[in-house]
């Protein structure tokens, strides 16, 4: 990890367009964030916030514009930028018939990381699996499949994190571990970009908040500079714009988690 | 070169250890191959001239229909859970990924011959057990590999992925098939190696083509 620099932009997005059929889904989208930063994104559903995290995950290419991660470009070096980023998207993408330890040394070893099983424990411990890691991942439940996908996106110690809604499914203890490893994160020079509905939450994890709408940053602001109230009212006022979702409180994430259990 | 080898065989070894698990792949090639040489045995008078005529394109058509269903399995079970995309997100260039996967599916199509030939061998009376035909085995093998892994991928994310891929699949192998079978046709009337060259010529070629094209393709195919 590097060291904590705060103002060199570790994850920047110029231009970002990307459409799916008819449908303009990222509309020129500029973002950035910065190292020992963790930037959260807001957005009703449909604005574009998991495109944008799985375009700077190399997992979808832009149609227009340009991604760096780690001052790599998305598209012409992506193998470097999964080198030095780790993520979590919406599926723990684990296979079922697969322990959690086996699941893990497998990523360790694409990941080619050369004492791999010390590595397995070490991040096993961290996201407290160790008691389950002989289990098949398909008997485990969803927040701890979660917790699992988390070890194996820290396996390869990368510098930039990047979470969508990373807190679903997630019990009180795993919310706890998952803000810990965050706060490490941006303490150590790392940078986190991470999307959620959950407000509350959002706005204690992330150094800076920022509103995609429409394929767009709408709204970008420090934490330190204001209050959850004036991002509420932003997020209000940019939601209404193409969806009638509010934003989802901590009180619904957690009603949320208990279905998913 | 060794660290690409390293997870090239661990692509493949954590695919044979699902398998082991599942036994889904093995399972339906094995299974719908069998059931298409016994059919044929119902369907045809296999008198030893017939059997010499028409065995070799019943045993590789019968693998390569058989080769659509294991191959659309094999990739079913890596969307089922989004793994393949767990797989996109690792440091390793999508070519590693492509040959990873086809060298699973080269493993699944070969485990799943050694079930078949000698079934074939006795089903149709047909001595093919020499050193000719691990030849002609290992060349279809590898071909069916190459082109299925490429056309799975492609075809696991359209909505009637079970039609697309023997659509993709089945005319693309048809040169493959063709060498393959005149091969063993040449194997069964007792004849050498010089009298099938050619057509075991035209087979390394298809595979060698394949495997490069596949290998270059497959990273456009993976992403959205």
């Amino acid at each position: 990890m590097t060291s904590n620099v705060h103002g060199e932009p570790t994850v920047r997005a110029i231009g970002l367009q990307k459409s799916f059929g008819p449908v303009g889904v990222l509309r020129g989208l500029d973002m950035q964030a910065r190292a020992g930063e963790t930037l959260t994104l807001f957005g009703p559903n449909g604005a574009g916030k998991t495109t944008l995290l799985r375009i700077l995950a190399t997992l979808t290419r832009p149609d227009g514009g340009t991604a760096f991660v780690g001052g790599f470009d998305t598209q012409a070096q992506g193998e470097l930028v999964r080198r030095v980023t780790g993520s979590v998207l919406h599926s723990p993408m684990l296979y079922g018939d697969l322990t959690a330890r086996e699941n893990l040394s497998f990523f360790a070893r694409m990941f080619r990381i050369p004492d791999a099983a010390h590595r397995v424990v070490e991040v096993s411990e961290r996201m407290q699996i160790t008691d389950r890691l002989d289990e098949r991942a398909r008997t485990l439940s969803h927040g701890f499949q979660k917790r699992v996908a988390l070890a194996r996106a820290i396996l390869h110690a990368p510098r930039v994190l990047i979470l969508d809604e990373p807190e679903t499914g997630l019990d009180q203890s795993a919310l706890k571990l998952l803000h810990d490893l965050v706060d490490d994160y941006r303490s150590n020079g790392g940078t986190v970009v991470m999307t959620t509905h959950a407000l509350e939450r959002g706005l204690e994890m992330g150094d800076r908040v920022a509103i995609l709408a429409r394929g767009k940053l709408v709204f970008e602001q420090e934490r330190s500079r204001l209050d959850s109230n004036a991002v509420r009212e932003a997020y209000k006022h940019y939601a209404g714009l193409e969806s009638a979702d509010g934003p989802r409180t901590d009180e619904d994430e957690t009603g949320r988690s208990r279905h998913n259990q | 070169m060794i660290g690409s080898l390293s997870i090239v065989w661990a692509l493949a070894r954590k695919d044979l250890l699902l398998e082991a698990r599942n036994k889904d792949v093995i399972v339906s090639i094995a299974g719908f191959s069998l059931l298409v040489l016994v059919i044929f045995t119902f369907a045809i008078d296999l008198t030893p001239e017939n059997a010499r005529l028409v065995g070799p394109g019943v045993l590789w058509a019968s693998v390569a229909f058989a080769g659509v269903v294991g191959l659309n399995r094999a990739f079913a079970l890596e969307t089922e859970r989004d793994t393949l995309e767990g797989l996109m997100l690792a440091p390793v260039s999508r070519d590693l990924i492509f040959l990873g996967k086809a060298l699973g599916n080269f493993l699944f199509i070969a485990l799943a011959l050694v079930i078949v030939l000698p079934l074939f061998t006795v089903l149709f009376n047909l001595a093919v057990f020499r050193l000719e035909m691990l030849a002609i085995s290992l060349l279809a093998t590898v071909g069916f590999s190459a082109v299925g892994t490429v056309f799975a991928a492609m075809s696991v994310r359209v909505r009637a992925r079970e039609i697309m891929l023997p659509m993709l699949f089945l005319p693309t192998i048809a040169p493959l098939l063709m060498a393959v079978v005149e091969s063993t046709g040449h194997l069964v009337a007792g004849r050498s190696w010089t009298d099938m060259s050619q057509w075991l010529q035209l087979a390394v070629a298809f595979d060698v083509v394949f495997l490069i094209v596949s290998a270059f393709v497959f990273q456009y195919v993976l992403e959205d």
